[in-house]
């Protein structure tokens, strides 16, 4: 039995509001934090966090991951310092594309300027392990450091290859998550030029009409330790991660494969590594894009996956209210999953209203729903006295073919 | 065409430049050390473009390795701009 790894804080800045409990208040509310097309964190200020020299020296994809650290660190009980030496805390957080914002207007700077003129902060400003890089200098976390790129699998592929380091014995401790914020003139113009973001402007996963995903800007954050030390410093845990699966489909640059082999694989490994059977779930947090092949292609997936379970269970895509937030979307949607799972609720899928064919699971189109095994019985009817804990997936799944799952636990 | 450079004006261009990086505008003063108003190497490469912005004056190297206080930089700015 590997070694069990607890969750004691997360943190979320997201289009909904700072804070990961506004995420999932408002998700279930029902409110959007899209406007006109984007979804871009409006409340977040970075001087609430850093001061004006801090700011100035990080990308705005660094400032989200400094706030959503902040709330994690907070929760964690790690305010007045750290529990563990600060060379067995580590610090892993993915993003897609990084400082994008910074290259763009350092590239506009060269056109117009010149080379000379280009500033030091360049560097790291757009690196796209500022993220870790920052947040690990902000605490002091002196073990393992680095950042994730895997495009939107990034955050959950980030927050597994944590957990492993738990495991790994090397340290006592990770912050991990993702953070983006990508909503730049080039990448909108890339992503719109693919075809991938939506052209009309709405998020609505799963549904007929969806036509592509809204892009979004955020972070997620969580402190990871395993499990005895957390038990020895007497900490209360807010989830645990059971499990953590991540393949490749090798199938193509940006589509993935139609029959969901790859993602399907990786839901399966994350479920393995759980020791969970598809009756002991009770939650899908799904990747749900919005684009045309993603919420197909997962939805085979799922039922790949999971088998006849795959009907029974809630499914529902955070995307439907925030976007998509890209490398910073897997940590964002474990904040919400586990916090889902604390409050024993699925929120809905937000706006899904037309059903298309072979798009059949339960969608949770409804508005939130109590999650139905509260009490520890599975839904498929076999009492399971030893769990007082809510079960789920998270997915994420990348551009290039990354699939990344997250099983998620929550009492 | 850069203008010269005097006492006053590289005070002036240099104090707006440590504001700029992030420097307390209450503790900068000629005496005030690069360390004391916490201003690094990259701050200071920021300086230095921000003055041959303003007025032609080149910054390298040793140049700046050794200054330690903003007097020293106003000086500088001004002798090699005369």
């Amino acid at each position: 039995m590997s070694e069990r790894v607890v969750v004691t804080g997360t943190g979320a800045v997201t289009p909904l509001g700072v804070g990961g409990a506004t995420l999932l208040d408002r998700w279930c509310e029902g409110a959007t934090g899209i406007e006109g097309g984007v979804a871009a964190c409006r409340d977040f200020d970075p001087l609430d966090f850093l001061s004006r020299k801090e700011a100035r020296r990080a990308d705005r994809f660094t400032q989200l991951a400094i706030a959503a650290a902040e709330e994690a660190i907070a929760e964690a009980g790690w305010g007045e310092g750290l529990p563990y030496p600060p060379e067995r805390i580590g610090c892993v957080i993915g993003t897609g594309i990084g400082g994008i914002g910074s290259l763009e207007s350092q590239g506009q700077v060269l056109r117009e300027k010149g080379a000379k003129a280009v500033s030091p902060l360049a560097v790291p400003l757009m690196m796209g392990n500022a993220g870790a890089a920052a947040v690990a200098m902000r605490y002091g976390l002196k073990g393992e450091s680095f950042g994730v790129v895997s495009a939107c699998a990034a955050g959950a592929n980030a927050i597994g290859t944590a957990v492993r380091l738990v495991r790994s014995g090397q340290v006592d401790a990770v912050l991990t998550g993702g953070s983006e914020s990508a909503m730049t003139g080039i990448a909108m113009a890339a992503f719109a030029s693919m075809g991938a973001t939506s052209p009309t402007g709405i998020s609505r996963p799963f549904d007929a009409r969806r036509d592509g995903f809204v892009m979004g800007e955020g972070a997620g954050v969580l402190v990871i330790e395993s499990a005895a030390a957390a038990e020895r410093r007497g900490a209360r845990g807010v989830g645990e991660i059971l499990g953590y699966g991540a393949t490749c489909d090798a199938h193509h640059l940006t589509a993935p494969d139609p029959d969901g082999e790859g993602s399907a694989r990786a839901i399966e490994l994350a479920l393995a590594d759980a020791g969970v059977t598809a009756g002991q779930l009770d939650y899908v947090n799904a990747h749900g894009t919005s684009t045309p092949l993603n919420d197909r292609s997962e939805t085979e997936a799922l039922k790949r996956a999971l088998g006849t379970r795959a009907g029974e269970i809630p499914v529902s895509s955070t995307k439907s209210v925030i976007g998509h937030l890209m490398g910073a979307a897997g940590a964002v949607e474990a904040v919400a999953t586990i916090k889902s799972l604390g409050r024993a609720v699925a929120p809905p899928t937000v706006g899904w209203e037309q059903a298309e064919e072979g798009l059949d699971l339960d969608y949770v189109p409804d508005g939130p729903r109590p999650l139905a095994t509260i009490g520890g019985v599975a839904l498929d009817g076999a009492p399971d006295a030893a769990r007082s804990s809510r079960i789920a997936i998270s997915n994420s799944f990348g551009f290039g073919g990354h699939n990344a799952v997250l099983c998620l636990a929550a009492t | 065409m850069k203008v010269k450079a005097s006492p006053e004006s590289a005070e002036k261009v240099i104090t707006e430049g440590l504001i700029e990086v992030g420097a307390e505008p209450a503790e900068i003063n000629r005496d005030a050390t690069f360390e004391s108003l916490d201003v690094d190497s990259l701050d200071l490469v920021e300086i230095a473009q921000i003055v041959e912005d303003e007025f032609g004056v080149e910054l390298v190297g040793d140049d700046v390795q050794n200054l330690k206080t903003v007097g020293d930089v106003i000086d500088l700015v001004v002798a090699k701009s005369a």
